[in-house]
């Protein structure tokens, strides 16, 4: 119905090889699972039936960062919590990103006192802040769909 | 249930000559205040004699900036037999202040205590394992004092966010 008729007969497409590493990463993401607040509930909610995060190729969370690409800080990080998070971002292979889902963990939100981060980006760098305390699912899914736009934007000679 | 029925009236009145306590009612609930040389007699007391087999919470205020006292301990005791609940405190003065523990009588005092000194910086003495419980090993100072400061970063609004972005720490890949 779709692709396949523009085929023809030899079953083979032409385009440029990174624009179908990006489209491979983009559509077969695997975020790591791991909740540090109140967001981390919306997030669920996100990957739930209702919202439907699967459908921009994320089927389930892995519980190993050796396993993920994508890291959705979702909640404060407290002092306590920083070394921890760092850590679990230095395991996760390359090619990775991280999302900062919620204003605590982009910026501290609410909480400006000596237990909080004020901004996960002090500790792991981010390549998108979600806004909202805590954001709805859909935000995080358009926070999603921006990464993806990130990620489809990257070009080979910068990868190296 | 009355605040004071004869069973509390008999405490507070031993109390008052044991101890030299003072009591204290607040809605409905009876609270001794005891010297510190007195609590581990007095737990015991209250444990042994009372039925009070249950040490529901141990906890601080700080009164800063007073300094005498600084602080108030705060035991809540629960006697699961007789259904009744009485307060403790101890009033403690200066920064550094030492009491005894009383990880002898109730066991469950152990983490109370040590949350006591990570948070307010009381010391236990005869504790068994008196480490920091909530921040990490390494930290410095004891939060839930009155003269700790409140935060260490400045908030980023529209109006000096170039300014801050200069020496924010950002981290590295």
């Amino acid at each position: 119905m779709g692709i396949e008729q523009k085929l023809g007969n030899m079953g083979i497409v032409t385009l440029k090889l990174e624009e179908v590493i990006n489209w491979s990463r983009t559509n077969a993401m695997w975020p790591m699972l791991f909740g540090l607040a109140c967001c981390a509930i919306e997030m669920m909610s996100a990957q739930a039936s209702n919202y439907d995060m699967s459908r921009f190729g994320m089927e389930l969370m892995r519980a190993s960062p050796r396993q993920s690409d994508l890291m959705i800080v979702a909640g404060r990080v407290t002092r306590k919590m920083a070394p921890i998070l760092r850590r679990l971002y230095d395991q996760m292979p390359d090619p990775k990103w991280v999302i900062s889902m919620g204003d605590c963990a982009s910026c501290g939100g609410v909480f400006n006192n000596y237990a909080i981060v004020q901004g996960v980006d002090e500790v792991v760098p981010v390549d998108v802040y979600v806004a909202g305390c805590p954001p709805r699912p859909e935000a995080l899914i358009h926070g999603i769909v921006t990464l993806y736009e990130k990620v489809k934007s990257e070009r080979m000679k910068d990868w190296a | 249930m009355g605040i004071m029925d004869e069973i509390t009236q008999s405490i507070v009145t031993t109390f008052q000559e044991r101890f030299q306590a003072q009591t204290y009612e607040f809605r409905g609930e009876v609270s001794l205040l005891v010297g510190p040389e007195h609590i581990l007699a007095a737990c015991q007391a209250l444990r042994d004699e009372f039925d009070f087999n249950l040490l529901n919470e141990e906890t601080a205020v700080d009164y800063w900036p007073e300094q005498s006292p600084r602080f108030h301990i705060v035991y809540r005791l629960r006697s699961l037999t007789h259904n009744r609940m009485i307060g403790l405190r101890v009033a403690l003065d200066g920064n550094a202040p030492t009491m005894p523990s009383i990880t002898g009588i109730y066991a469950n005092a152990n983490w109370f205590e040590r949350e006591l000194w990570d948070m307010f910086g009381i010391h236990f003495d005869g504790h068994p394992d008196l480490r920091r419980i909530v921040m990490p090993y390494d930290w410095v100072g004891h939060p839930l004092r009155k003269d700790y400061p409140l935060g260490y970063e400045e908030v980023q609004f529209s109006f000096n966010f170039d300014e801050i972005d200069v020496r924010k720490p950002y981290a590295k890949e």
